[in-house]
């Protein structure tokens, strides 16, 4: 089923009295989720994305703009009428009931024709536990389960209705680490299964990256960047994406193009074709340093005084400083075979191109240039 | 028993002489009081031991007639007023406006002064020679004829007294539920409305259970509260509840020690022996029902 959100707004009341002006939570939301597709909300917190999930599930209504599933208007239906399943980020299993009872709870509020039999409703609620796997729970209370299992049984509920939209709001987050990773490949295996269109919010950019078709990039309820996860990273439309996606997180430096040449301090690093004479912010990514030879001369060095080296097996990590950098340390990650060893007390740095952004330093949007 | 488990007993020690003397000694000594035939206690003497002073209670018409107040009062103003309490939260719970104020409104009689509300009864319910009583007076206006709730029969008797035990009892309940329906998460609520469930099904299914070990200790002490119901009669009746035929239990003890009947004190153990193993047996019968049904 598709989704489209269309100038969609979300204002609350101030509840300080003193400014009047309304809390914009969702600002002037407009784009379209295609048919099956899984998309994260991404953002930090406060960035509006629960309220945008609420108003696609019905729970909030918004202050204006419309909502389609499909072809049809549901701006003005009741959540029950959406045909959505929402998953609670704390799962609100109804604690005094079974896995069972939990599972078939939406299937018995059904009433007139499409009321299924007692057995078909037993046969649907097991089906959903076949798929993700906790058929062997189906007698135990909400309680006696862990996170993930607790997890599993919020998403079959959500399922057993046949929803048109499944939406997910940081599911996730009360996980463990290692447990989340494995829900995260479950999530995508279940969603890839039943084929039904996902929305899913999280403040976590990895999360969001390793299982989106496509991101939507939040703050302040405002949209900053749509795209695939891959496309997003290798194109952030300004700072405030580059600096949320990636970990670690992109490497920030105050910059001048003179000429067309990037100054980073009164280090030339790079040929910036098609931009001239102005101060800008340059955005580096970790993977994006190649370390130079250190007997080397070359004009397009990044001269850093070096931390510390932290070895992470496949990988080696510098961590260095420079007198432009916006964070305390830069970091880069090289290979660690290419990796020489570390003595010195500075280290200097090529940069490859595709991995530059340059943003404009007033606006923050990001500044194009040809390598 | 290791130093550490001396410890913790000492601890205890304070509050619990305090309650072997004033509560364990005690029931010891009623127990013992009930077999002592013709006790008395200025001369500390009795005539003998057996079992005949749970007999003369037995066959007192006047304990018989408190067994029956006492069980028509607690089969009557527990449910009503457990459930009209349910009611009354779930309503302040679920406005928005003016909630502080009604919430206040329905514990005000908490506060009361229980002469104050004596009063107001005796206006709503009292023939005098100047007026039938206000609830009367309705009467009259839909075309029926006047009754007289304090000293006419026994039903209307009985009505007064249920309805101004249920009215006492009402605030606490409605305090206690309504703060336990506002401790219910929201998000209960949200996913029930996702699932599409009707109103009803949400209160039946969800609400009860959340609040239901609140419910449970409400029904609880509501049974022992109206097992021990004597003042509120007083308080419509006057002393003489045998004479109005409006005794309670409690109130048969207390005539047997001190009314005008009284300076029985082995009669009146009798009848407190008997009535705690009421409360006890309803009590018990409670808790294994509750097992069943309560979601902790």
């Amino acid at each position: 089923m598709k989704v489209v959100l269309q100038n969609l707004t979300k204002t609350f009341p101030s509840r300080n009295k003193k400014v009047h002006a309304d809390v914009v939570a969702v600002n002037n939301f407009d784009f379209e989720i295609a048919d099956g597709e899984l998309i994260g909300l991404l953002g930090p917190s406060g960035c509006g994305k629960s309220t945008a999930l609420n108003l696609i599930c019905g729970l909030l209504a918004p202050t204006s703009g419309k909502i389609f599933f499909g072809d049809d208007d549901v701006t003005a239906l009741p959540p029950e009428n959406r045909g959505v399943g929402l998953v609670f980020q704390n799962y609100a299993l109804y604690p005094h009931l079974t896995v069972q009872q939990n599972i078939l709870f939406p299937l018995q509020n059904v009433k007139g024709a499409d009321r299924l039999s007692k057995a078909d409703m037993l046969a649907r609620a097991r089906e959903v536990a076949g798929l993700v796997q906790i058929d062997e729970l189906m007698e135990r209370r909400p309680s006696e389960l862990s996170g993930g299992q607790q997890q599993r049984v919020a998403i079959a509920r959500a399922l057993v209705k046949t929803p048109r939209i499944l939406l997910l709001d940081e599911p996730l987050s009360n996980l463990d680490a290692r447990l989340r990773l494995q829900t995260r490949e479950e999530l995508r295996r279940i969603q890839r299964e039943t084929q039904i269109t996902t929305v899913f919010v999280t403040h976590d950019q990895e999360e969001a990256m390793s299982i989106s078709d496509t991101i939507v990039v939040m703050r302040s309820g405002v949209v900053e960047q749509v795209g695939k996860p891959q496309e997003v990273y290798d194109s952030p439309v300004n700072l405030f994406v580059a600096k949320f996606l990636g970990t670690p997180p992109i490497n920030v430096f105050k910059g001048k193009v003179i000429g067309e040449t990037l100054f980073i301090g009164d280090d030339a690093v790079l040929t910036v074709k098609g931009v001239t004479n102005r101060e800008v912010y340059v955005g580096i990514r970790p993977e994006g340093f190649t370390l130079a030879d250190s007997d080397a001369v070359s004009d397009n060095l990044l001269r850093c005084k070096l931390n510390r080296v932290e070895v992470m097996g496949r990988d080696v990590s510098v961590v260095s400083t420079h007198a432009a950098s916006e964070s305390e340390t830069i970091r880069a990650i090289i290979d660690a075979e290419s990796a020489p060893s570390f003595n010195a007390a500075e280290v200097g740095f090529t940069v490859k191109p595709a991995k530059v952004f340059l943003f404009d330093s007033r606006t923050e949007k990001r500044v194009f240039f040809e390598v | 028993m290791d130093k550490r488990n001396n410890k913790a007993w000492l601890y205890l020690l304070p509050a619990f002489l305090f309650l072997g003397f004033f509560m364990i000694y005690p029931l010891i000594d009623v127990f013992v009081y009930s077999f002592e035939e013709g006790y008395n206690s200025a001369s500390q003497t009795f005539f003998g031991v057996g079992t005949y002073n749970y007999s003369y209670v037995l066959h007192d018409p006047y304990f018989l007639q408190a067994v029956k107040n006492t069980f028509i009062l607690v089969i009557i103003t527990v449910p009503v007023s457990t459930g009209v309490a349910l009611l009354i939260s779930a309503g302040l719970n679920s406005i928005k406006p003016l909630k502080q104020m009604f919430q206040t409104i329905y514990f005000l009689p908490y506060v009361t002064n229980t002469l104050a509300v004596g009063l107001v009864f005796m206006i709503l319910f009292k023939k005098t020679a100047y007026s039938d009583g206000l609830v009367n007076l309705l009467i009259n206006m839909f075309g029926g004829g006047s009754v007289d709730f304090i000293d006419g029969p026994y039903w209307a008797k009985m009505f007064v007294l249920c309805f101004y035990t249920i009215w006492v009892v009402m605030p606490f309940k409605v305090l206690i539920l309504t703060s336990a329906l506002a401790s219910v998460n929201q998000q209960y609520y949200d996913a029930a409305k996702v699932d599409g469930t009707s109103k009803l099904r949400t209160f039946t299914k969800i609400t009860l259970p959340m609040i239901s070990p609140m419910l449970f200790y409400l029904i609880i002490t509501a049974f022992i509260g109206a097992f021990k119901a004597y003042s509120d009669a007083v308080a419509l009746f006057g002393t003489d509840l045998n004479a109005a035929e409006m005794n309670t239990i409690v109130g048969y003890i207390y005539d047997m020690l001190y009314g005008n009947s009284g300076g029985y004190p082995s009669y009146a153990s009798a009848a407190a022996i008997i009535l705690l193993v009421l409360v006890l047996t309803i009590t018990c019968i409670n808790s294994l029902i509750s097992k069943k049904h309560i979601y902790y």
